[in-house]
């Protein structure tokens, strides 16, 4: 028999209802499903057994006296490490946060507790969100499911890997430049980046501020719509916050794509992706021309543009962002004789080396002297950026590229080359530098057995249209919720 | 004087490929406050120039007339209320501090007045 | 050769607001350390800033107040520097579009009006304040540090002025005359000794009559207007010595020492001054359409020239309109208020400025926390018009009022102070004194004007003080006729 940590969240919460499943049951199966997995993937940094069986009790009780907490009642949820959780240790991955336990929850952490969500953990994740890899953790990489000598990909990996690997039914990702759907891509699960403002960045550990967004992962497109659903939401203490509608993101779901126009960003699906990511990217744009949609090429001249303009605005807001991690109110202290002597210790042994490159990177791009040939030309970049998305959108209703120009790629194998690993992220990049939403949806497997991750990208709050498009390419792919070898046995397949 | 140097390089024709980005890697270090060591400094001046050379390609887009964004959404006015919440307990606030006495945060003295 | 200064001054004001600038933590002055605190303006990891709407409206306010131009949208940028005291190691501050930029205040020195421009007025963040503990609290042989971050986040706002004014005096009657336009405001409590309102002055000389700017030097750490003042004249005076002696000015920062009297030199690094300023991301513009400055133009009170101009028409001497002005909106709303209600314009005035300003010195508080308003001066003035109160009298009615014994006609009653000015019961008494004194009533029988004021006098004595000195003065002149 197939284990509930299997099951999908319209699945499970079917079964909570109908009392076919407890809250409990759901979550222990879920712990075991860490504890067989856990060893090989290090998805997580800390499993919050005591406080997620305590929740679930609540749950189940609650349910006993006729009370539904909310859409995630009794779902066990996972959270990146870089939200901050109150009473409950919280890293962002950097061994300057070693022992950090904050005092308060962000707001989507309490916005899925709302819905009755069961935290079951923190995730591992690139230092404070800054690769592609997750072998930038303070704490060591996390695997990926499908092949544990390959990385699950990055930022958000330990949230990607707990998903595919079935230690989390949900979880939370932030996505500042593909963290979110990068992951998801090389895990073989869905992974969404709304747009910029939708979801609340108050308890975010911030990374690049006009760019970080959180998002879920899941296993299927209608889990996501309906954690977006829960997370999304005006927030009084984040003033970049979207302040009108919030619609119901699943209300499309199921429509096709009819009569939709989609469009191939053409510098994004050809030179510089792998061939078996390009072929199940083609099959896959075949089959939504097969539903109906009104398949074009279109040219965003600025895209090649993107990644550079992004390396120069996140490390430069990241600079800034990190400068509170000085050893005087939290977190880790290297002792000096002055402060300004032990802050500069605390940083040098606090932060790691990618985390020190884009400090310095975006240190320098904004000194004396440099900012308009670096930063102020790469905001301008940013806005032609946007343009060029402004005017493709006139045309067409979403945009498709491949996820990542490659599968998961051997643990070890980009460290040494930082740029390399920058590449990664060029299909990804341009959706954070416009704000605008984005999905990553499996859709097929190379020869390795690694998964591909197909694109979707919308004009800002296009989320409706995003999650329509992407239910399409998860019906009409032969994906069909697949899970990694490592749990088959457990999954009962 | 090598910064200057370096202006002119970026400001000028080449832009990506051969251009020597020149980084007072250790001054860059002490804006952003990291005690980093004369190998360390040497290693990541490499990395960064590499890192730039490639950033630079922004440089290649003409913009003339193009407004920088800093915001990738059209908002303004955001504020809240002038009205008070209540604080953290202090002990709350002081819980994590690596040094706490007579409820300050503690650091050791300090070289620069402000 | 002959040298001329050339100073600019920056002035911080404090708002007073009930919360701070970009959290909802109480701004107020005096709290235990560290328990006006959160997330927010203690920096800790996630937290988001969201901008207080009064202090941004109090910003348009002091703007308008200096004639300057109101953006009609400006934006936020991070000034990024480490120190201690400063949590996110960057401020929240404004850099090229400011909400106010190039104003002017008239200032007057011994007669003289002149222009100052203004460059711009700004938004920003307060940082925390750092307690040097050891080495008799000096910075550089302290042993270390304690830090507290209840002020971490008060709103400040930033007045630069262009670098037009040429002496100390003028330099302190700029400063006095903006604190009385933030005081009128009602914008910020402005106490230079509690940091509220803070001035820094840029000073550089050069050649009599020539245009090249000198080397300029910064100086921080006056907290009175005689410090300001004085520590301005020692710069120029240290400035003057070091050309005259063939040296160079350093480009510097420098703090003044009350106790000393003198300016140092404070260490400063190559890197301090390369803030990397950029757009803080966590904000969004504000925009201030024009809709809403007019609103909050027609909102503002009554500004110090505006109340000198009308004052002076009431016949008020310039000393006096001075004292006025400088008390501020409280002072000038008593005042106005028993004018209003038909007071005589310098009998008020002379008590606001003598007893009332005394008193408040005296007892340290401030006019709003007394009972006193324009109606109870009003009544004072009319008891004091009708005589039923002496001069010293009425006075000491009113330090009652202050002190919170009653009304004016509570206060005289209970301390027994009216004045007999009824002439069939004042008859009686100069006829006992006149019959006490036969000698001196036959002085004053006979003209001798010396013998009414002895005559008064015992007079009062009889009446233990109550008569009105006129009346029975008037009274004896009679007798004489008779």
């Amino acid at each position: 028999m197939s284990s509930p940590a299997d099951l999908t969240l319209a699945e499970a919460s079917a079964g909570l209802r109908g009392g076919k499943l407890s809250a409990r049951e759901l979550l222990e199966a879920t712990f075991d499903r860490a504890s067989l997995t856990e060893a090989e993937l290090h998805a997580y940094l800390t499993i919050d057994h005591e406080n997620a069986r305590a929740a679930a009790a609540a749950a189940d009780e609650a349910q006993a006296n006729g009370l539904w907490v909310g859409p995630l009642h009794g779902i066990p949820v996972a959270i990146k490490d870089n939200m901050v959780t109150a009473a409950l240790q919280t890293t962002a991955g950097s061994q300057i946060l070693a022992g950090y336990v904050p005092p308060y929850d962000a707001t989507a952490v309490t916005a899925l507790k709302s819905a009755g969500a069961i935290i079951v953990g923190k995730t591992n994740l690139d230092e404070f969100a800054m690769g592609s890899s997750t072998e930038n953790s303070g704490y060591g990489p996390s695997a990926n499911p499908w092949d544990t000598t390959r990385v699950p990909g990055g930022s958000s990996g330990g949230s990607a890997a707990a998903v595919a690997a079935g230690s989390a039914m949900i979880a939370l990702g932030s996505d500042t430049g593909g963290s979110i759907r990068q992951p998801a891509s090389l895990c073989g699960v869905v992974g969404m980046k709304p747009t910029y403002g939708l979801v609340s960045r108050y308890g975010l550990i911030a990374f690049a501020s006009s760019l970080d967004q959180i998002g879920p992962i899941s296993r299927t497109v209608e889990d996501a719509a309906a954690t977006l659903e829960v997370i999304a939401g005006h927030d009084p203490l984040d003033a970049t916050s979207y302040r009108g509608e919030y619609p119901r993101y699943r209300s499309l779901l199921g429509e096709g794509v009819s009569g939709l126009r989609v469009g191939v960003v053409a510098e994004l699906s050809g030179a510089g992706i792998h061939p078996e990511v390009l072929s199940a990217f083609r099959s896959a744009v075949d089959s939504l021309a097969e539903g109906g949609a009104i398949v074009s090429e279109v040219s965003l001249p600025s895209m090649e543009y993107a990644l550079s303009a992004y390396y120069l605005i996140a490390p430069a807001e990241c600079s800034a962002n990190l400068a509170r991690f000085d050893g005087v109110r939290y977190g880790l202290r290297v002792d000096g004789a002055t402060v300004e002597e032990m802050t500069a210790r605390t940083r040098a042994a606090g932060f790691g080396p990618e985390v020190t490159r884009r400090i310095l990177l975006g240190t320098y791009a904004l000194s004396a002297g440099y900012y308009d040939a670096f930063y102020g030309q790469a905001q301008k970049v940013r806005t032609l950026v946007i343009q060029d998305f402004t005017r493709a959108y006139e045309g067409v209703d979403v945009l498709v590229s491949p996820t990542s120009p490659i599968t998961a790629f051997e643990l070890g194998s980009r460290t040494e080359d930082p740029l390399s690993m920058y590449l990664v992220d060029v299909c990804t990049i341009p959706s954070n530098l416009a704000g605008t939403p984005g999905i990553s949806v499996p859709v097929g497997i190379d020869g390795a057995g690694l998964p591909i991750g197909f694109q979707i990208m919308a004009p800002a709050l296009g989320e409706e249209v995003l999650f329509r498009v992407a239910a399409e390419v998860e019906r009409a792919s032969a994906w069909n919720n697949r899970r990694p070898p490592m749990v088959e046995a457990d999954h009962g397949v | 004087m090598g910064r200057r140097v370096c202006m002119e390089s970026v400001r000028g024709a080449p832009t990506i490929g051969g251009m020597a980005i020149d980084i007072d890697i250790a001054y860059v270090a002490r804006l952003a406050r990291i005690d980093l060591s004369d190998e360390e400094l040497e290693r990541i001046g490499r990395q960064l120039g590499g890192i730039l050379e490639h950033a630079a390609l922004v440089q290649q887009l003409p913009t003339e007339g193009v407004e920088p964004t800093s915001h990738p959404l059209p908002m303004v006015n955001a504020f809240r209320p002038d009205r008070v919440v209540p604080p953290l307990e202090r002990d709350t606030a002081l819980t994590q501090a690596p040094q706490a006495e007579d409820g300050y945060f503690r650091v050791p003295p300090t070289l620069e007045a402000e | 050769m002959e040298y001329e200064a050339v100073i600019g001054i920056e002035t911080h004001v404090e708002l007073a607001t009930a919360s701070k600038m970009f959290c909802g933590c109480p701004a107020q002055f005096g709290a235990d350390p560290n328990t006006n605190v959160c997330p927010v303006c203690l920096g800790l990891p996630g937290a988001l800033p969201v901008p207080n709407e009064q202090a941004i409206e109090w910003i348009v306010a002091i703007g308008l107040a200096l004639d300057c131009e109101i953006a009609h949208r400006s934006q936020f940028h991070r000034k990024n520097y480490f120190y201690a005291d400063q949590p996110k190691n960057y401020q929240i501050s404004q850099f090229d579009v400011p909400v106010c930029s190039g104003g002017r205040l008239d200032i007057e020195v011994a007669g003289v009006v002149s222009r100052v421009r203004i460059n711009r007025v700004h938004m920003e963040e307060d940082t925390g304040k750092m307690i040097h503990v050891g080495g008799g609290g000096r910075i550089k042989d302290a042993d270390h540090s304690l830090l507290d971050f209840n002020r971490s986040g008060v709103p400040l706002v930033e007045i630069v002025t262009e670098p037009d004014l040429s002496s100390p005096q003028q330099a302190r009657a700029f400063a006095q005359e903006l604190q009385t336009i933030v005081l009128a405001l009602g914008v910020s409590d402005a106490k230079l000794e509690e940091g509220s309102m803070r001035f820094d002055g840029n000073v550089s000389i050069r050649p009599k009559g020539t245009q090249e700017m000198g080397t300029k030097v910064e100086v921080k750490n006056m907290n009175s207007f005689r410090s300001l003042e004085r520590a301005l004249a020692y710069e120029i005076e240290r400035q003057t010595a070091a050309l005259e002696a063939g040296e160079q000015v350093l480009q510097e920062t420098r703090h003044w020492d009350e106790g000393a009297g003198v300016t140092g030199g404070m260490r400063s690094k190559e890197e301090s001054s390369d803030y990397r300023y950029f757009p803080e991301p966590d904000l969004v513009p504000i925009e201030i359409n024009d809709t809403r400055r007019e609103a909050i133009r027609n909102a503002l009170p009554e500004l110090p020239a505006a109340r000198r101009l009308r004052w002076a028409a009431l016949g008020i001497d310039p000393a006096s309109i001075a004292v006025l002005v400088a008390g501020g909106s409280d002072l000038a709303g008593v005042f106005d208020g028993a004018v209003a209600a038909g007071a005589d314009p310098k009998t008020v005035a002379n008590w606001l400025t003598g007893e009332v300003t005394a008193f408040l010195r005296r007892e340290l508080v401030d006019l709003g926390a007394t009972p006193l308003t324009g109606g109870y001066l009003f009544e004072l003035e009319r008891l004091y018009a009708a005589g039923d109160l002496s001069s010293t009298a009425a006075k000491q009615v009113l330090v009652g009022v202050l002190a919170g014994e009653g009304s004016p006609a509570e206060v005289a009653e209970e301390r027994d102070l009216i004045q007999i000015s009824d002439t069939g019961a004042l008859a009686t008494e100069i006829d006992r004194v006149l019959a006490e004194h036969p000698a001196a009533y036959q002085r004053l029988k006979e003209g001798d004007p010396k013998v009414v004021g002895f005559l008064v006098g015992q007079v009062m004595k009889v009446t233990a003080g109550k008569a009105d000195p006129k009346v029975v003065s008037t009274m004896l002149r009679q007798k004489a006729e008779d």
